[in-house]
Formats: C-alpha cells, structure tokens, sequence
C-alpha cells in the first residue's frame, strides 16, 4: 500500500498517496481542504461552468481512503465546502453519499475561512480539536505546538534533470504539519513561497504525493 | 467599376510611379461583392486595394466608416497608416484615417465608436472586440469595404476563422459590404477565395503578374555542413562574406533559439563589426522597435531574424534573403525571398544555407519545388468549433439573438459553410450550460432563452467575455530584465518551463547577449551580463515546423536518381554509398534498416512524414514494440526518420503498421500526453470554458487556480464524449501530433515495407545517432527518477534546501 509512516510530536502518523493522513493509535483519518461545491460556485461567482464532476472525483476518493483504513473517526480540517451556500445546494446524491461516509464515525468539521461550519451535516462543528498530543486547526499559528493544520494547499516543485515536476506535498517541521488539499479542483502554493517558507522552520520536509510517497528536504 | 479622379492619378504620375495592371483591375471590380487579390511582394498590394476608397472618397465623403482594413500585425496597421496619410494629406482629400489595437489609449477607443473615421485600420482581436459592444449596428451600418491584408497568413491560423466569422456579422450589419481579400502568391488561390466568400457566393480571384523568377541558390561554402543537427554555425563565415557584398541582407531561422545562437556566433566572427541586429516574438517590444528604426534608416547591414518579419512591413532595401536550416515549406521560402528587393519587376536574390549534410538534399529538393513554381498548400480545414463558440458568446455580448438567425450567419462564412445544424447546437449549448451530460447549473446558466432570443444571464457576463476574445494563447513566459540601478533594462521574455530550470550562476542567451541568472523577483527573471562561453540555451514558444508533403515527396524523388552530378560531391559520395550499403527510401514504399549497434538493436523507419507526425510514430512503435517484447530503450526523430533502440532486434516489422492498430494505440497514448493537455488548455480557453491567466492574476498566487490539466483529467473520467475533448482530439490530429500524416505514410506504403537486415549502422542512419532530441521509454518514469533524486537529496545531510542537480541527462542504454 502507497504510505508513507512519520513520527509528528510523539504520534506516528501515516501519509497516505492521496493526500489524507492516518493516525492508526487513534484510528483517526485526517483530510483537509474537500472544497465541495467548488464548480457551483464559480458559476454562481463568475459564470464559469466548469466540469461538474469534482465533488463525485473528491468523495470518490475519500470514500476509498475510508474503506482503506476504516477509521472510526474523522477530521476535515477546513474548507470542507467552497463555501455556505455551496454547501446548501449540494446535488442530493453527495448529500447522501457524505451521510453514509459519516455513518458510525466520529465526524468533525474543523472550521475553514471558507465555510464556517456546514451545519446542515451532522457530526461536530469546531473551531479547533485536540486530541492527545495534537491540536487540529484550519490555519497555522505563529505560536503553534503539535499543530495539525490544511488552507495552504501546499505543493513541491523539483527541478529533474532538466524537467520541471510539481507535486502536492504534505510539510512537516518538528512543531507543525500542513496537509495538502484534499479535493480535486484546488490550486496550489509553492512551498517557496514566503508565506510558506517563513512559516516552516529551516531543517522542514516535505512529503510528496503521488503514486509513490516520497520524503525530500522542503524546496524553498 | 469605379474611376480613378484625376487628382490622384496626378499625384501618382508626379511621384513617378505608374499605376500597375492589377491595380486598375481592382477599381474595374470595385462595385463586386468580392474579390481576391493575388500578387507578389512589392507588387503594390495594399495601394491596389485601398484605391477604390480613395477614389469613393476623393469628393466630400459622408461621415462614417467607409472601410475597415485588418491585418495580422499591430505594426502593419500603423505602417499603412502613415503610407495612406501621406497620399491624402498630399492631395488634399478630406478622408480620416486612424488605427485601432490593443496600443490604442482608452479615449481614443471611446471616440472611435462614437465618431468612427472614414478608414479604420484594424486586427481581428480588435475587430472581434468592436463587435462585442451593444452598439456595434450603429458603428458598422454604413461601411462599405472591408480589406483583408495578408489574407493567406491569416487563413493558416483560427485568427483567419474568427475574422470571418465577424465579417459574417459585420455583412449582417452592412448587407452591401464589399470584400477584398490580398494574398501573396499561393498555391490554391481558390482555397483561399472559399475562405474570403460571403458564402455562396463565389468572389473574383485577380491573379497580377507574378515577376521574374528570383534567384535562388545553395550558399557554397569551404567547410560542408555537420552530419546532424541545426543552426548553421559552419557557413558563418561564408554568411558574413555575403553580408560584407551586399547592402542589406535578411538571415531568417527557423526557430528563435537557433535564430538566438547563430546571433551569438556571428558576432563571434564579426571582426569588422558589421552592424547586425536580431528581431525575433520573444524580444522585448522596444528592443525589437529600435532595431526595426535603424532598419528604416538603413543602420543595419543584416538582421537575424525568425518568422516575425515574414509579414509584409517595408523594411528599406533589402536586397539579400539568407534562409538558414532547409525552409521545410516552398510556400513560407517563397514569401521570405520576396522580401529581398521591395520592387515590382525586380529578382529577388536569396541564399539557402543547410544546416546539416541531409538538408541539403532538403534545400535541393526546395530549389526545384522553387522552379517549377510548385508551392504547398494543404486545403483549409474546417473552422474549428472553439473558435464558433467564442462567437457565439461575443454575438450575446453584443445584445439578444435568434439561434435560427445565428446558424444562417455563420453558415456565411467560408470557415464553417458546411456546419450542421446539430453541431451548431452543440456549441450552443457548450456556451449556455457547459453542455455536460450531468444535468448542472440550471440557475446560473450563462445563456438564457426569453421570448425566442438568447440572452446573457447576467450582464456583467459581457466584461468576462471581452477579456477572453482572441485565439492567440501565450504559452505562459516570464519577461526578463537586466538588473542594474534604473530598475531594469527589459530584454524580453523565456518560458516559465525553461525559467525553472534556471539556478543563481546559470548564463543563457537573450537578444544575443549572454546573461547571468539572478534570481525571480515577483514574476520577472532577472539577469545580469555575463561573458560565459557556453551559455544554455532558452526555449522559446513557437512551433517547429515539419517538412511539408510535397518537399518529402520531391526528396524521395532525389533519391531515385542514379547519380548525383548536382549535389555536392560529398552529399552525392554519401548517398551513393548508402545504396551500396543497403538501399535509398523508395516513394511509395516503406525502407526499415535493422543493424546491431552498441550491443543494442537499431531499427529505422525512414517514413517521411514530417518531425511532427514522426515524433508521434516513434511513440506508437515503440509501445507497439514494448507490447510485442522487444524491449525498446528508446527513439529519436527527425522530418524523415525514426531511430528506435532496445534489446531485441525488429524481424517481423508488418503488424507494427497495422492501421486500425495504430489508431487504436493513439487513443490510449492520448489519454495522459501533454501536449493533449495543452492543446485542451488552449480550446478551453478559446471557447470560454476558463478565462485566460493574465499576468496580473498569476502574480497573486496559485493556491485559488488550479490547473487546467485537472479539468482535462475530469472530463475524460466523467464526461468522455464532452463538446471539449471532441475539439482538443480535432486540434491534435492536425497539430503537433499530425496523425493525419501518418495516416497518409500507411495509405502511400500500403503493404509495401522493406526490412534490411544489415550487419552495421548504415550511412542513412549514422547521422540520426547525433541527433539531439532522444525520448526515453518507460523504466524511466517520472516515480524513478523522484525516488533516484530524493534519494541522493536526504544523503546530503545537513542540506536544508534543495539544490536543483543539474545531472546530464543519460539515457540508460
């Protein structure tokens, strides 16, 4: 199986290929940044009418993180929908499709700065969750500890031999941890970019996804 | 017909020029609907169709536009201008003339719609633009001609396709609109008189004496050329002799980057400081304005230059064409030697100079094609449906409409005369909806229907659409400047792709200076100079062309003769060896050389089909040969071969060309291929499915965009058969991937394939192992070389940033 195991402040993690995170002693999946109802509300925003399809791409695949490690809970760290409105006029389908998802699970919404909780689904809404050593939030804080966090969408560009090749990336740095985005249409910021680079301490990793994980120094 | 005032017949007779026949014959068809004008370069063609203008309007003309003139370039639009002014202001007529394009100033551009002049000298865009506004009908009502300058540059890309579409708009407006269309020397001037038609109506086709033949020939030269590869570095000193004889010459290049290099060793050379300049797309405007000035003012004894003065602005006295790298189109060398002797009746001299020993077959085979007047010419495709669909959304900008209406109007245009009704709705319904099969965005729909009439959703719709017209995609670049106290000299532009590739210390060359890499400071690279030997070399956009059909052809031809007394004798020695090797490609048959080299097994394809259609062949084959368990390593092509190399020797090469095999081994490949994704990317564009990035958007950061290769991947998982994929699968068979090439190499051979199994690399093939440009296959992935490279990073403890290994490239053979 594509994981990739990683001790983060006295808890040992597992990075999964798709750019969930699984913390087996807690039997816990972490996923951040679904922006569900993405397309719609670009229409609604813009008049772009993209290809409708990213929320059954995006439930597609936390479905088979789901069936992949059965946990039996689950943090969405943020940004879970596009934002309220896009939450409220989910296709039917989705609605029930996240229902059977959060069936029998311990389900938390962590609040992004795009949706401020999607009330409408059960489970717990939360501005932040700690959870043994951990502290899960949607933004990274200055002074932040043992901080599990997503809304960067960070990813990792490589220069290979002459070719340029740009992965979503998990980072880590002994006091933090940034998720990439879960969901299918999402952008992407450099990891060196100043927000990102300033933010993560010197000797920071980031762990590209993919379908083979892989470690490397954090490209700044 | 319309007759020509005396006063400006006068004016004429005291400049002491004489009005040309096809000039006369274009006032004698003034009143037709439309006419196509073919003539020379030089030959007065852009007079000849004005003069009916002057003439309608030599006697207190009304008020409102009169004629519309587009162009392909910005600086022809402005360069006509001052030549139009010149007549008018000197006879005295009461004719206002002003240009219209993206330089124009905001005011001036308000103006023009309220008060329009009685000529307008426009561009496609701009054109497509002005059609966008609620008040297009009252700007456009009275215009009477419309000129298309340099209509067969036009015809070639989909800014040809969507200027007609507007003047199919613009006839709506105007029902007595009059065409003119002025094409340089062509090979199917009807192919392009059906583009021109107010269909189906058939327009004049006015063909003016062609001119002495010009003087072409093969550039001699001390030293012969290399075996492989481009640039031409070995005639430099032959080129500077030339440049030495003659007054002003043009040294054109197929591609910017050789066009960069050979600058670059020119000046080298240059002992007697020559003053030579370069002009190519990717320098910065200035840069390229002020090479252009001390062009007119006849500073420069040669510019080095690419496609970009292939158009016809009057550049003073150029009385020598130098073409570097063999021209890979009769059509494209003929209009670049016409730009030697800007005079009517006067030869024009050019010199092919080969850059590699079989190019000079390819130079031969031009010379001839050049002599019996053969040009190529691939008719027209048909109007692409991206471009239709942009249309649409500019004709809703503009105000309601009726579908039925809309479908009669385009179906007027030469591009899309053989639209049909459901395909037309497809397009219809792409702009209102998406056109998905999932039903979605019933209430943001961005085209409504109300009464019978489509209508803009929202019409604050109109400001996104009219940001997005035009069918010109950038690849995305990075403007480079020099860094020094003044805030930095700008240059001009690289890739974003080659840009990455850059760390601080790396040289590359730009408008032939060699500079150093400094660093990216918001979206700029900035350099200083530097005098390294070896610079890198930068890639610019810009499309390699591939060696036509009918120069492939003729090579072949070439190579049936049983001497060759007019080629080199080291070109006629090395050919002539290759038949006592092993055999010459024969037309109509398929030559496949098998030989042991390197302990590896060599297979050539000598299938001449163009670099383009080859590249993809090679991929096709060796997937094919993969399948099969010959283990192929990898391939290298060229115009008229592939290389492929691996471990186990090709003895059965029939199923290979197995069309149904190919075609099928195509679709597969496409699936992920990028240049499916940026072919996707530009037609999404084009079609208004994404907005265009502009510069000030990529500065704010990417984390909110996201790729359009995501959008690509979603499509073809949820929605196969999208209006989208149909168009970007269109777009690519003819493009970069030419499968239509490859299929006309099956229907040329047939079953007609000729394996040779030698003992050795053959002369033929020895030069195709220098080639540059070699694909590895598989085993080579990208997950390989991600691991090898993490691998070696987290070895180099203590390294807390990532240092971009500039490895050299190996293939793994």
């Amino acid at each position: 199986m594509n994981i990739f195991d990683f001790e983060f402040a006295g808890a040992e993690l597992q990075a999964l290929g798709s750019g969930a995170v699984y913390w087996p002693d807690q039997e816990l999946l972490v996923v951040s940044d679904l922006h569900l109802g993405k397309s719609e509300r670009m229409a609604r925003r813009s008049g772009q009418l993209l290809p409708p399809y990213e929320g059954i791409e995006t439930l597609t695949r936390l479905d088979e993180a789901i069936a992949q490690t059965r946990p039996k809970r689950v943090i969405c760290l943020g940004d879970s929908f596009d934002d309220l409105d896009a939450g409220r006029s989910l296709p039917e389908d989705q609605i029930t499709w996240i229902a059977r998802l959060m069936a029998g699970r311990e389900w938390t919404w962590i609040e992004g700065n795009h949706d401020p909780g999607p009330l409408e689904f059960g489970g717990s809404h939360r501005a932040e969750l700690i959870l043994g050593p951990l502290t899960f939030r949607h933004i990274a804080t200055q002074e932040g500890r043992a901080e599990v966090s997503g809304h960067y969408h960070p990813k990792a560009q490589l220069i290979l031999r002459g070719r340029s090749l740009t992965r979503p990336c998990f980072l880590k740095d002994s006091t933090r941890l940034i998720l990439p985005a879960f969901g299918t249409y999402t952008g992407g910021l450099h990891s060196s970019d100043a927000a990102l680079s300033t933010l993560m301490a010197q000797d920071a990793k980031a762990i590209l996804t993919g379908s083979t994980l892989c470690e490397m120094p954090m490209p700044r | 017909m319309v007759a020509l005032p005396a006063k400006i017949e006068d004016w004429f007779t005291a400049q002491g020029w004489q009005i040309h026949p096809h000039q006369r014959d274009m006032l004698d068809r003034a009143k037709d609907p439309a006419t196509l004008l073919i003539a020379p370069t030089g030959g007065g063609k852009t007079m000849a169709g004005f003069l009916p203008t002057l003439a309608e309007l030599s006697d207190a003309p009304p008020d409102g536009l009169h004629t519309l003139y587009i162009s392909p370039l910005k600086a022809l639009a402005a360069d006509i201008k001052r030549n139009l002014r010149r007549p008018v202001e000197d006879i005295g007529l009461d004719i206002r003339i002003e240009d219209r394009t993206g330089d124009t100033t905001q005011t001036q551009r308000k103006r023009q719609r309220a008060d329009p002049p009685h000529i307008l000298l426009t561009t496609p865009e701009s054109l497509a633009l002005l059609l966008s506004y609620e008040d297009a009908p009252r700007m456009f009502k009275g215009v009477s001609r419309v000129v298309l300058d340099e209509i067969h540059a036009l015809a070639e890309s989909k800014r040809g396709d969507q200027l007609m579409l507007a003047l199919s708009r613009l006839q709506a407006l105007s029902p007595d609109l009059r065409r003119v269309g002025l094409s340089a020397t062509v090979e199917y001037p009807q192919a392009i008189a059906d583009f021109l038609a107010h269909h189906p109506a058939k327009p004049n086709i006015l063909e003016a004496d062609p001119g002495p033949d010009p003087n072409i020939a093969m550039l001699e030269t001390d030293e012969p050329p290399p075996w492989a590869g481009g640039g031409g570095k070995y005639a430099i000193p032959a080129v500077l002799e030339q440049v030495r004889q003659h007054k002003t010459t043009l040294i054109f290049h197929n591609t910017r980057a050789q066009a960069e290099i050979f600058f670059h060793n020119l000046w080298l050379a240059n002992d007697d400081r020559l003053p030579i300049g370069i002009h190519h797309g990717s320098l910065d405007r200035a840069q390229r304005a002020k090479v252009e000035q001390a062009m007119v003012d006849g500073h420069l004894k040669a510019i080095v230059c690419t496609g970009s003065l292939d158009l016809g602005i009057d550049w003073g006295d150029v009385d020598l064409v130098i073409q570097v790298g063999a021209p890979k189109n009769v059509k494209r060398l003929i209009q670049r030697i016409g730009r030697a002797n800007h005079r009517y009746n006067a030869p024009s001299k050019a010199l092919l100079v080969p850059a590699n020993r079989f190019e000079i077959v390819e130079c031969k085979a031009a010379l001839d094609a050049a002599k019996a007047h053969q040009l190529d010419g691939d008719p027209r495709a048909r109007g692409p449906r991206d471009v239709l669909c942009q249309h649409i959304l500019i004709r809703a900008a503009s105000g309601p409409f009726r579908a039925d209406e809309l479908y009669a109007e385009v179906t007027t245009a030469g591009p899309f005369r053989d639209l049909t009704r459901p395909e037309f709705d497809a397009c219809l319904e792409f702009c209102a909806t998406g056109g998905y099969a999932l039903r979605a965005y019933d209430r943001y729909q961005r085209l409504v229907e109300q009464g019978g009439e489509c209508r803009l959703r929202d019409p604050r719709l109109t400001q996104q659409i009219r940001m997005n017209i035009g069918t010109i995609i950038d690849t995305e670049t990075l403007k480079v400047r020099l860094k020094n106290r003044r805030g930095g000299t700008p240059l001009g532009e690289v890739e974003e792709g080659f840009a990455a590739t850059l760390t601080q210390g790396d040289t590359f060359l730009i408008g032939g200076q060699i500079v150093r890499y400094e660093g990216l400071n918001e979206m700029t690279v900035e350099v200083t100079r530097n005098a390294a030997d070896k610079p890198k070399i930068a890639t610019f956009m810009g499309t390699k062309f591939a060696t036509s059909t009918q120069l492939s052809a003729r090579i072949l031809q070439i190579f049936q003769q049983d001497a060759w007394p007019d080629l080199p004798s080291h070109t006629a020695a090395w050919l002539a060896l290759q038949r006592d090797r092993s055999r010459l490609p024969e037309p109509g048959r398929l030559l496949i050389e098998s030989f042991p080299h390197d302990g590896r097994a060599n297979t050539v394809v000598y299938g001449f089909a163009g670099r383009n259609a080859m590249q993809t062949l090679g991929l096709l084959l060796t997937n094919r040969m993969e399948e099969q368990g010959l283990n192929p390593l990898g391939f290298v092509s060229t115009d008229y071969a592939v290389l492929i190399w691996g471990l186990d020797k090709l003895t059965d090469p029939a199923p290979l060309f197995d069309r149904d095999g190919l075609r099928e081994g195509l679709e597969k490949w496409l699936a992920g291929n990028a240049v499916m994704k940026r072919t996707f990317r530009n037609s999404a564009i084009i079609g208004g499915l994404i907005d265009r990035l502009t510069r000030g958007k990529r500065k704010t950061g990417r984390q909110a965009t996201f790729s359009s290769d995501i959008l690509y991947d979603t499509l073809r998982k949820y929605d196969p058969d999208h209006l989208m994929l149909q168009i970007t699968r269109e777009e690519a068979l003819k493009g970069l991937i030419d499968f239509g090439r490859i299929e006309e190499m099956c229907e040329r051979i047939g079953d007609r394939i000729d394996l040779v199994e030698l003992d050795r690399v053959t002369p033929l093939a020895a030069p195709l192992f220098l080639e540059p440009g070699r694909v590895p296959i598989k085993g080579l992935a990208e997950e390989r070389l991600l691991q090898d490279a993490a691998e070696a990073l987290l070895n180099e403890s203590g390294l807390n940033q990532i240092q971009p290994k500039q490895k050299r490239w190996a293939v793994p053979y």
